[in-house]
This record gives C-alpha cells, structure tokens and sequence, in this order.
C-alpha cells in the first residue's frame, strides 16, 4: 500500500500524463480544472502542502496547474 | 389482486408496416403482413387450440390441433405456419376441425399419465386446457398400448431433477419441441435436442445427459415454453401454483429484465419473465429466474445490533437505540473533528429513491459532499469518457437497437455471462449474419458460440487498451475510412483535425504497437476496417475497459472512434457500456458521486445548489467531497471518521483490501445497513438490517437508461424498506425528512433534475418503463441518445496517448492476473452463494494457460499460491487454452478467495477507478492457504462466534 503522499503524487502526475499530448497552455488549464472539480479541498490542500515543502516526484506541469497561494493562504 | 395472465398470440408479431384484412370467422380484421391466422385470430379475441406454438418462437406446424379451413383451400392448414392473405375467409371451428382436434387430442392423451390432480402444472397446464378447448371425453384407443409414463414401460425414462431449480420428466413430454427451439430461437445454447426417432422420440440435454452436467444454462426459457409438467419449476412442486402477481425488476445485473413475482400470500413461488418487459422481452438467465432464495435465506439479519468497538460482540437493540446510537456518533464525530470527516457510501443495489436519500442525508444533513459510490471500482470511467465526449455521462442505446447491428464490436465484456439476457439477444442478431469483433485477452464463449464465429478475436494483453484503440483509429484516419460529412455536421471539426493528426502519427498504427498489444497487426487492420465499412456498427464494453489505470482514456478512445466512423445518433450503433450492478447507472444518475448533484450536475454550479438549497433547507457545499479510495486515505491518515455504508461491500469489492480493511479500522463509527453480514460489516459499529428488492417499492434504472418499478410484494423482513431506515437516521440526525412512500422521492427526483422532469409513477404505470432523458422535450422518454445533435452540442474528440501502467511484469512477478465473472454468480457472490447456484460453480479458480502451467510443473485442479505486490492468496488451478500465455484469470465471487488481497491500488488517472483487470503476479503450487486466507477463516470464526453469544444474551 502507498502512502499518502505517494498516492497524490501519482494521482496528480497521472492527470499531468493524460494532457500531455495538449498544447502546454491546454495542458495546464486541463489539469487545473480537472483537479478543482475533483479533488477534495483536503486533497487539493495537501497537495498544495507538498508543492510548497517536497515537489520532489511530481511532475512540473501540476506545479504549474495547480493555483497554490490561495490554498496555502487557507491553510494558513 | 390477481395472477397477471399474459396473452399468446401463439406467433410473433410480423414487422411488416402493410397491413392486410380478412375475416376470420365472420369478423372482418387487418393486421400486418406475415401476420399468421393464429395470431390474427387472437388479436381479435379467437384462441384456436394449440400446443406446439408459443408466441416467442417461430411457427413449428408439428401439433396439428390449430387446423383451420380456408374458403377456396383443400385441407385444414395449420394456422401457425400459414400467413394471412388479403380477402381470406378462414373458419376456426367448424365440425370437421373439431373432429380432426378431438382425435389429435386422443393421441396425445393416450400417450400421457392421468395423473392430474396430483401433478404439479394441475390448472397451469396447457394439454389439460386442450383437451377441455377440443371437448375431450374418451380415449378410445385406451391408456394401455406402448407408452412412456407406465412404471413397467420399456420407453419409461427416469426424472432427471439434477438442476437445483427445474425436473424434466420425459414420461409428461408431448414432443412439441418448444424447449429445444426456446434453447434455440432464444437463449441460443442450443443444449437441447430431440433423440430417438417415431415414438421413441423425446428430449435430450446434450448427448443424453442430465440436465446439469450438459450445456444447459439453466434461462428457464424451456421451462417457461413447456405447456405440460415435463419441464417445471422445483419451487411449483413444493409450494404449489401462485395466486397473484406483481411486475417487478430482477435485482441481479444491469440488464434490468422485468419478472413477474407469482406469490401465494406473502411466498414467493417464482420469478417468470415479463413479455412485456422492454429489457428482457419474456427472457431470463439462470440469477433472475431462479437464483432469488437468498432473499428469505437464514443469514438474513433482521435485528439492528451495535457495538463500541469492532473487538467487542455485536449487540441486538431496538431500531430506535441503534439509529439513535448511529446518528449520535455522527454527531459526536463531527463536533470533534470536523464536518468533513464522516460520509457515506450509497448502493448500487438499491433502488433510485433510496439511493437518492442517502446523498441528500449527506449534503443536506451531514452538510457535506463526501457521498461517494460502487460505480467508482466500476464504470466511474464511463461516466467522465462519455461526458467529455458526447455530453452524458450513459450508454447511447436501448438493447432492441442491437436487432440492427451490422457489426458488433464486444471490448472487455463477457456478455453471455456478466449480462446474459442481452447476451442472448445478441446471439440472435449474430445468428442473423451480423459481423463481430470480440477483444479480450480471454476466449471468451461469445469467439466461438454454436452458429456464431468471430470475424475477428483480438486477445489483447491487459493494459493495453489504449494503444489497441489507437491502432484502429489510426487505420480509419490513415486509409481514407473518416464519416467526414458525418464529424463536419456533427462534430467540434478544429479538435477532430488535431486529434487526426495526432493519431495518425506512426507511433499508433498496428505495425508499432503490435509488441504492446501482443495482437498481429493485420488483424487490427481488419478489424478497424469492419468497424469502419460492414454498416451499422455498435460498441459494447465493460469493465474490462473501464477498470484500467487508463479507463476514462479508453472510453474516450471508443467515443473518438464512433464519432470518426458517424457510428452514433441512430439505431444499429452507438457506444454501450455493460452496466454491472442492476442500479449502477440509477446510483451514477442520483447524484451518488461527491463532485455531482442528481443529473450530473457539478456542485460548484450556482444554479444547481440553488435548486437543492431552496428544496432541502440547509447551504450545501461547493466543493468536491471525497471518493471511496480518498475516504479510505484520509481514515488511515486520520482525519476521517466515521461512514455510514447503505448496501455496499468494500472490505471485499474493492482493491488492495488490507489497505480496506485498515481504514475501516481507523474509523470510530461505521454504519452498515445490509441485508447480510457481509464483510465490511466485521468492521461496523451499527449494523441496520437492509430489505431486499422484494421488500420494498421504487425504481431501478438499468445499462439502457430504463426506469423500471420494483414492486413490493412480501413486508420487510425487519420491518423497514431501505428507503424508511434513511429517514429515521436522517430524522435523528436532526434533518428530518417526510415522504410516505418513494413515489414521493421520484416526485422530487423529477422536480430538481430536467432530465427525469416528466418521469412519476403514474407514467411508469401507464407506460411500464421509460428511459431518461424524459421530460417536456421526450414525454416518452429517449431510446437513442444523440440523435441529430450532441448532448454537449459538438462531439468532442480527445487526444488519447497511451500510458503504460506503472503495474509491470517482472521476473519475480512475471504473469498478468486479470478477473471477471462466471454465469452463474453475481459480483461478491453475497446473494447467489446463498442459492443451489452454487451447483455451477462451488469456489473461484485460477485459469492459467498449458505453457504457463507446465513451465511451472501444475496439473489441472492444484492448490497454487498467487502472490503479487501487495499479498498472496491461494486457489485450485484450471488448465485453460482459452487464456492466452503470460494471463491469468479469475472470478471473485467467494470472500475466501480474496481476489483483491493481491489487487494493487493502481486506478484510473481521472476517476480512481481501481485497475482490477492488471496485476502482475507469480503463481506457484503450494500445499496450504496463504496467511491472509488462514487469518480470514480465524477472524470470521472469530466474528461469528461473538455474533451467536450476543444472540444467545439477548434470548436470555
């Protein structure tokens, strides 16, 4: 079994890996809106947690996608 | 209330739209050309005797009893066999054809025991009502020449009551041969024949072998076509013919055939099929019609208990303590950790109304949208793919559509087992001519089927869907095969050139992925070329598209391919997803799912919430809730807590179970509401005992989109519907709700979700079913999705690259394990291992190829460990050629076999749905259960024994 953070880790970049074929810009947008629609806040914060403290393992384009501060700022 | 008695016009109904008059008796009448005299004359009203004809097989002409005379015509045709012509005058009683009858009925009689009052078909049998139609008064040729009945009869056979569910009793065969035509015309197995010759003649299953061990699938069809007691129900001869029925909807898969419950009192004395039934047409499969005694089985719970730990013994207590106790753990669970840790999982299994419930207690009344659904392991990528695609989240077609398929192309299903009353039906339209196309890494019985070949099998490696699909399209793209007229008019043309030009990129043609695939390219070529050019040309698939880490990306790739072939919007064709459960699609369409509200409308939508907050009273939440997989992380993690579980059982449906298990673990109340005390249930705090589809009235909507009824006919066996135990919970909850009957919820469905505005129960009274959408756009609902336009407005292409799954072969796992179902089970088993289904099939086995099994020194029925990643479980090995070298193949019907012990965690990159179809493996002999397997029996020991100490208490 993954952990945690593995477990969005892959679920993110698995997101990234389908838009891939996409233009960069029709990547990012793709990514963003499917993350928002389908991720729980909890998810998408945690997320955002990682981006923030350990991107290590995610691909560079869910950083991109992803609109963090406003997260990070409610996580705060 | 009364016996619903269906009427047989004794021939089906002619097609033709040229009508034709003659009198029949006097009475002048038009009917369609090709219409038969029998028919004619029933459908004014005339029932000429009969015995060999039934109205769901082709005419035979072999009983001789419907004779009729024609004005200007020598003899007394057969009016089964002879169609009507116009200015026919045609008398159906006259004195010679009564004395023709009367001697015909003389014959058949001599040769039958006259044991009517003791037989079990006493006043459901139709040689009984010929011989008083004819006006039989003697036999003269006497009881005592050569027969077959008598005891000391050389032409005696034995009763063959091998089937758990039906006796053949040759000495009551009239030879009419509906049995072996219904296995024929209907089912399509083609087990029965008649053996001998002249008076020997009489029917055989397979080379005369008892029913059981020969090919029979046990349908019922030669049940219900017999018109004597030679073929009869096991359950009419204990209990004794019904006195009334009620329509209603088989709770098994998601073909959704429509029965009629015959009852006496509140008994169920069978299930037969409804002719009516838009689903089923009068057919049924081996679970509907005869696999239902779980229902009244002794594991039924019928006591609510509960518990403050999982390690403590379960308690029986009031309704009233258990909910209370339920609602006030909620409670307690959310002023401590916070709203969003607690959701609830509604059912595939039930109803709409209930399924419905259960989302609104947890929007509304836990105020929060962690409601999730079964359809996330199973068709959660047919519902984003299609959405993306064409706009909605279902299948494109009614089943009757098929009846016009030129090409049929079967993608990861198993119809003849997973879906086996639409599986028939489409054996009919093969037998027909239509071409097919079948892609499975498994021969499955569809390849090769009596009078039925594949045009084309592709055994496919698992995980490779994407880049199969690709290749094709790829052919069509590249070999000048595109509906251009049809994608310019109907499709976003800008996405379909980018997408042309992505998949007509070398890296997809059948030549480069040939290796990845392990199918010959040509055989893509093929294939693709069928598809694209034999006519009208339909998809079906199941979860062995969807359950992929590529499954939404697999289903965009069968809608891309539909679009660019202009195979959708009209009969014949269309993308079709094989639903699994009998609600599965009803449970997508309520709103189960946490990013949707009912009518797959995205939480975040202003208008939407609106709706629902105006109708429900509380503010509801704008954001996505969690799925089954995502609760389970966060329970392990901690932050969630506490579930409430309608009718679902993930701690054996659902992958990497210990992973499962330890969430549910972590939870601090778990309530399940079940009819049995199923696995998950090892882990609950509250247990509410759930109804059957028996036990309770609503609707169930099937594959189709069709909204059909499910009647109540016997009270709850613990005294509440599903639908009522929501509503107590809710109330004590503090969310109050009020309906009296669920033809109430419907009424609300219908008010807040535009594609069911026009559906009620008065309509499915009237009409018997309906398929959504059905609102003021289609009163009568909408058989064909997409007719003319998208859902969405512009079909949508998608750029579908394929990804290989992070789950790979390896020396020390070198073999692909995929799963699947048999005929004769149903999912987890829950219901049909509590029934005689188990005659078929007593425990799940591992299918592995000769090579595979020789380089590994097993013979047919080992003991075999297979180990992967994450566990090991073991089973009896079945030698099979039908797997292809390198797969490996199972069933996960038993808990024991803990199929999803060894499933990874893997899942689809948009849904979560987990990838059950590819786990790479190694499998050796081995002499013991695994350790899983040996905890499993301890820990259910364990919790049984607790269960029967509490029950023990409580009677004290």
């Amino acid at each position: 079994m993954s952990s945690k953070n593995e477990t969005l880790i892959r679920m993110a970049n698995q997101i990234a890996t389908f838009f891939r074929p996409y233009s960069r810009e029709e990547a990012v947008k793709g990514i963003r809106s499917h993350i928002e629609a389908f991720w729980s806040p909890t998810m998408r914060r945690d997320l955002c947690i990682l981006i923030a403290k350990d991107p290590d393992g995610l691909d560079a384009i869910v950083i991109e996608a992803v609109p963090c501060e406003i997260e990070n700022h409610e996580n705060a | 209330m009364s016996l619903i008695q269906e009427i047989d016009y004794g021939t089906p109904p002619s097609k033709s739209e040229r009508q034709v008059t003659l009198t029949i008796d006097g009475t002048e009448i038009s009917v369609p050309e090709g219409t038969s005299i029998m028919r004619a004359a029933m459908e004014m009203g005339t029932q000429i005797p009969k015995l060999c004809a039934t109205d769901s097989l082709a005419s035979f002409g072999s009983c001789r009893l419907c004779l009729v005379e024609i004005e200007g015509r020598a003899g007394t045709p057969a009016s089964c066999t002879t169609p009507v012509a116009a200015g026919m005058v045609v008398h159906t009683q006259t004195e010679r054809l009564a004395r023709l009858r009367k001697g015909v009925m003389e014959l058949y009689i001599s040769d039958h025991p006259l044991d009517c009052l003791t037989c079990s078909a006493n006043g459901d049998c139709e040689l009984q009502d010929m011989a008083g139609a004819v006006g039989l008064r003697e036999v003269r040729y006497g009881m005592e020449g050569s027969n077959h009945f008598a005891k000391d009869s050389d032409l005696r056979l034995p009763k063959d009551e091998s089937n758990p569910y039906f006796t053949y009793d040759p000495s009551k065969c009239i030879v009419c041969n509906r049995c072996v035509r219904a296995c024929e015309e209907v089912q399509g197995t083609f087990a029965l024949t008649i053996s001998g010759r002249g008076f020997e003649s009489r029917v055989s299953p397979g080379m005369n072998e008892p029913f059981l061990q020969s090919e029979c699938v046990s349908c019922g069809a030669c049940v219900q076509a017999c018109p004597t007691a030679t073929l009869n129900e096991k359950s009419v001869i204990e209990i004794g013919t019904p006195e009334h029925s009620l329509v209603t909807t088989c709770a098994y898969c998601g073909v959704g055939c429509s029965f009629k419950a015959e009852m006496r009192g509140n008994t169920l004395v069978r299930m037969v099929p409804w002719k009516e039934g838009k689903a089923n047409e009068g057919h049924s499969c081996v679970k509907g019609r005869f696999a239902y005694g779980y229902a009244t089985h002794e594991d039924r719970i019928t006591k609510p208990m509960i518990r403050a730990s999982i390690e403590d013994p379960w308690r029986e207590v009031s309704w009233s303590e258990a909910i209370d106790y339920a609602a006030s753990e909620f409670k307690r669970i959310q002023a401590k950790y916070g709203r969003d840790a607690i959701g609830g999982i509604t059912s595939s299994r039930c109803t709409n109304e209930e399924t419905y419930l259960v989302q609104k207690l947890i929007r509304a009344g836990f105020g929060t949208n962690n409601v999730d659904t079964c359809a996330r392991v199973c068709h959660s990528p047919t519902g984003y793919g299609l959405k993306m695609t064409f706009g909605t989240s279902a299948g494109t077609q009614d089943f009757a559509s098929v009846d016009e398929s030129d090409v049929i192309f079967v993608i990861g299903a198993n119809p003849t087992d997973g879906h086996p009353v639409f599986g028939a039906r489409m054996k009919k339209r093969l037998r027909q001519g239509a071409r097919l196309i079948v892609a499975d890494p498994r021969r499955i019985d569809l390849v090769r089927s009596p009078h039925i070949k594949a045009d084309y099998h592709l055994p496919l490696r698992p995980g490779s869907n994407v880049a199969f699909i690709n290749a094709l399209a790829h052919v069509i793209v590249t070999e000048g095969l595109v509906n251009e007229a049809f994608v310019r008019e109907r499709c976003d043309w800008a996405e379909f050139e980018a997408w042309a030009r992505f998949i007509a990129d070398d890296r997809h043609s059948p030549e480069s992925v040939e290796s990845i695939t392990g199918v010959p390219a040509a055989e893509m070529r093929g294939a693709a070329r069928l598809y694209a050019t034999g006519g009208r040309a339909a998809i079906y698939y199941g979860l062995g598209v969807t359950e992929h880490s590529q499954g939404s990306t697999m289903v965009m790739g069968m809608a891309n391919l539909a679009m660019a072939t202009g195979n959708i919007g009209y009969r014949g064709v269309g993308v079709n997803p094989l639903r699994g459960q009998n609600n599965v699609q009803g449970s997508c369409d309520m709103g189960s799912f946490p990013h949707e509200f009912p009518g797959y409308r995205h939480v975040s939508d202003d208008s939407t919430r609106a709706v629902f907050e105006a109708l429900w009273g509380r503010h509801l939440s704008a954001e996505p809730g969690l799925r089954i997989p995502n609760m389970l992380d966060e329970a392990v993690g901690g932050r969630f807590k506490g579930l409430y579980i309608q009718g679902e059982d993930i701690a054996q449906s659902d992958p990497d179970v210990q992973h499962v298990t330890a969430g549910l673990a972590a939870m601090e109340c778990v309530v399940i509401q079940d009819i049995f005390m199923n696995e998950t249930a090892k882990y609950a705090h509250v247990f509410l005992p759930g109804s059957s589809f028996l036990e309770k009235d609503g609707t169930f909507t099937n594959a189709e989109r069709r909204i059909n009824r499910v009647r109540k006919v016997m009270p709850p066996l613990a005294g509440y519907a599903d639908w009522e135990v929501t509503m107590m919970l809710a109330e004590a909850f503090g969310y109050p709700m009020h309906y009296k009957h669920p033809g109430e919820i419907m009424d609300e469905i219908a008010a807040t979700t535009p594609s069911f505005a026009d559906v009620s129960y008065a309509k499915l009274d009237e009409m018997g079913s309906v398929q959504w959408p059905c609102n003021e756009n289609a009163p009568l609902g909408t058989p064909i999705m997409h007719v003319g336009k998208f859902v969405r407005g512009k079909g949508q292409f998608m750029l579908t690259e394929f990804v290989e799954t992070d789950e790979r072969t390896s020396r020390k796992f070198p073999l692909i394990l995929t799963t699947g179902r048999i005929l004769a089970h149903y999912n987890v088993g829950a219901q049909t291992r509590r029934t005689p289904n188990t005659a078929w099939h007593p425990e799940d086995v591992l299918e592995i190829h000769p090579f595979d099994a020789e380089s590994r020194g097993l013979t047919d029925g080992d003991l075999v460990a297979i180990e992967s990643r994450v566990g090991m479980v073991t089973l009896h090995a079945k030698i099979s050629d039908r797997m292809q070298p390198g797969v490996v193949y199972t069933t996960f019907h038993h808990p024991m076999s803990g199929a999803n012990v060894i499933t990874t965690d893997y899942s689809d990159w948009a849904t979560n749905c987990p990838e059950y179809k590819v786990t790479a493996v190694q499998v050796r002999k081995t002499n013991r259960p695994s350790e899983w397997q040996e905890r499993f029996v301890e820990h259910h020991e364990k919790s049984t024994r607790i269960l029967e100490s509490a029950v023990t208490e409580a009677a004290e």
